[in-house]
């Protein structure tokens, strides 16, 4: 029977599977962080249990990290201890750690491909829901809970119940200026925060093909943002490419063996999708969200929407609610919106290609000077390629401020954090009430809007600036 | 985990839709090590924000059952946002729809996700509005939700009902098909990627 990519990749990882129970998936890869895994440590402890492979786990810092003076001790005690739990963990369990200060330190999500530890048609769990990023590479990626996280430690297994199959197909060619984190707010804005639920999504089409590693990973990072624990693309050249080389990645006559079974990684002729959208790259322009989910979304063109004007209640009573929380009124052009801060970073848009694009609109101006820049690489290996590039010099010349890796304000656990009623462009994944600091206002834009907005101090699209080169699209 | 078979409380409505797990509980109540006493992070923003946020009402003060609009649990995989709703005294969450994650959290901390439709969401949002003190019967037994004289059906899976009946440990569970895992570890190609030694790049 013919078989979508996801489900070659299920199916090729059942290690059992009975009438009326879940089957029991293999887990190629575990990824872990502090803030979800000290109470699962505790679990393997209480229970006298150990990490069954200890060599298929990889555990970072990063949501807790300061991302200023990050060689000195965490300033705050809470978060030092968290962050104190896990290397503690990793000691006694036998885990590799790359601890803030490492060469391979950063947010879970940017090292695991970073380092060729993703590879296609493999499964890697993690507990944070943006793990769906590794799916970029044609792997089974998805987020677990605390409790999930004890069990692969323990058995290298999950139960799962078998998926929903969704596609997304983007045909054409985007626009200059349009880049993958608009065709994934589109897709969001079209089907809604939990719209995929159910589903693993398979992004496909000839726009998703002509996407670059960094920008397909962009998209299906935010997969889980429209419901879907999972997204994948087929691995081709541009994956194979992407990882020759990579420290991890399989070496000589394995990298050939490894090669000719991820070519077979494809959705099969005929194969069956339970849903599917379809958009036209061409009709896409750069989307900002208004609202306070990252479905409430639109073009940049557009306008502040007017609640009256929906007819469902609940959707209107959660606008009208949203509009409320960002200080917003109906109607108002959405590039009228000052923001106080943007933020450049986070696993969604955090890779060495986001800073180059948001660089290059940023090389020799300044920013607007009522307007603060924080770029926040996503990993030390992004870092110092930055830093190589020169491009840290670009951002800080134009008045933006340059900090060590981490997650940062995309969820504010550390110092960076918006302040009640300020309102940030923020190239992350979410724009929930108070996700960058309480009482914060998120827009979720792209890398390049997130730019010509630091330079303008209003969402500002990269063609809205008079003189602007335009970018490579992403 | 406890084992849940059947619970009568009272019931809030929480007349919201897509509450994502950073409203359940933001960011900064997760840096915790411990696995409870996160009931002063639950849903902390809205009750120190808005008055009239239902759970600052005193009739909905002692409610365990909440009833929520649609998409239920969106965002963020942290079961925190389950511990903290165990820990502030819920013992079931009933809603259109939940998030994914959500709910298969929920279920490997005893929480109960029931699933009805809008209508009777409504319904039963109605019900406690007009008589806060109205019993809610919760039976998972039964799969039913109950309460005056009202009595309505819930689907759940045989095998999450079985093991929340039975309050079980699902590490446990997997650890009885040990010799299909090594099986399957015995067939994995070799070239798969290890963590360990850390290579350098
Ligand atoms: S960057 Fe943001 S979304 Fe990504 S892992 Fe860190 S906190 Fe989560």
């Amino acid at each position: 029977m013919p078989k979508t990519l996801a489900e070659k990749v299920y199916d090729a990882h059942v290690v059992r599977s009975a009438a009326g129970e879940p089957d029991l998936l293999y887990i190629d890869l575990h990824l872990v962080h502090e803030v979800t895994s000290p109470q699962a440590f505790d679990g393997l402890r209480a229970a006298g249990r150990t990490v069954r492979h200890p060599e298929l786990t990889m555990a970072t810092e990063d949501h807790n990290v300061p991302t200023l003076d990050i060689l000195k001790p965490i300033a705050d005690p809470v978060s030092r201890a968290q962050v104190e739990a896990l290397r503690k963990n990793a000691a006694e369990f036998g885990i590799r750690l790359a601890p803030m200060g490492d060469r391979d330190q950063g947010i879970v999500h940017v090292i695991g491909p970073q380092l060729g530890l993703t590879q296609p048609g493999m499964t890697i769990v993690c507990g944070d829901s943006h793990t769906s990023t590794h799916g970029a590479f044609g792997a089974l990626a998805f987020g677990i809970g605390t409790s999930e996280v004890e069990h692969v430690l323990a058995t290298q297994t999950l139960p799962q119940y078998r998926p929903k199959q969704m596609a997304v197909t983007v045909n054409g060619v985007l626009p200059e200026g349009v880049s993958s984190k608009d065709v994934i707010l589109a897709v969001i804005a079209k089907i809604g925060t939990n719209g995929a639920a159910g589903h693993v999504i398979e992004y496909r089409g000839s726009a998703i093909e002509a996407l670059s590693m960094e920008a397909r990973m962009t998209v299906c990072n935010m997969s889980i943002e429209a419901g879907a624990r999972a997204g994948l693309i087929a691995p081709d050249r541009t994956t194979f490419d992407f990882l020759r080389g990579r420290p991890h990645a399989p070496q000589g006559a394995d990298w050939d063996a490894a090669v000719e079974y991820w070519e077979t990684l494809r959705t099969d002729e005929g194969a069956v999708f339970d849903t599917e959208v379809v958009l036209d790259a061409a009709e896409l322009t750069p989307y900002v969200t208004w609202g306070t989910n990252p479905g409430q979304g639109l073009p940049i063109a557009e306008s502040v929407p007017d609640p009256a004007a929906i007819a469902d209640e609940g959707e209107r009573r959660a606008a009208e609610q949203a509009l409320a929380y960002m200080g917003l009124t109906p109607g108002t052009p959405l590039r009228e919106i000052e923001v106080d801060t943007v933020f450049l970073g986070s696993c969604t848009n955090g890779r060495i290609e986001d800073l180059r694009i948001a660089a290059e609109l940023l090389r020799g101006k300044h920013i607007d000077p009522d307007t603060r820049m924080l770029v926040v690489p996503g990993s030390v290996g992004v870092k110092l390629q930055a830093e190589a590039e020169g491009l840290d010099r670009v951002f800080t010349e134009a008045g933006a401020e340059w900090r060590g890796a981490g997650c940062s304000m995309c969820l504010g656990m550390n110092p960076d954090q918006l302040e009640p009623g300020e309102r940030s462009a923020s190239t992350s994944n979410r724009n929930f009430q108070g996700r960058q600091g309480k009482g914060g206002r998120t827009h979720l834009v792209s890398p390049s809007v997130a730019a010509a907005t630091a330079l303008t101090g209003k969402l500002t699209a990269p063609a809205d600036l008079a003189d602007a080169p335009v970018p490579a699209t992403a | 985990m406890d084992a849940f078979t059947t619970h009568t409380g009272t019931a809030a409505p929480l007349r919201r839709s897509a509450v994502d797990t950073d409203q359940i509980i933001p960011a900064e109540y997760l840096k915790r090590i411990t696995r409870t006493g996160f009931e002063d992070g639950l849903f902390v923003a809205w009750r120190r924000n808005e008055p009239d946020f239902v759970l600052n009402q005193p009739q909905y003060a002692d409610a365990s059952v909440l009833v929520a609009g649609p998409d239920f649990g969106t965002g963020s995989s942290r079961e925190h946002a389950c511990w903290a709703l165990l820990d502030g005294g819920f013992r079931v969450v009933i809603s259109s729809r939940f998030a994914d994650i959500f709910k298969n959290n929920s279920t490997k901390s005893g929480l109960l996700t029931v699933v009805l439709p809008q209508a009777e969401v409504e319904a039963l949002w109605a019900a406690v509005e007009a008589d806060p003190s109205t019993p809610v019967t919760v039976d998972l037994q039964e799969r039913r939700v109950s309460y005056g004289g009202h009595s309505v059906p819930f689907e759940v899976d045989e095998y999450t009902r079985w093991r929340l009946l039975e309050g079980l440990d699902d590490v446990g569970l997997t650890e009885r098909h040990l010799a299909d895992i090594e099986a399957f570890e015995a067939r994995r190609p070799a070239w798969l990627p290890k963590a360990l030694p850390a290579l350098p790049a």
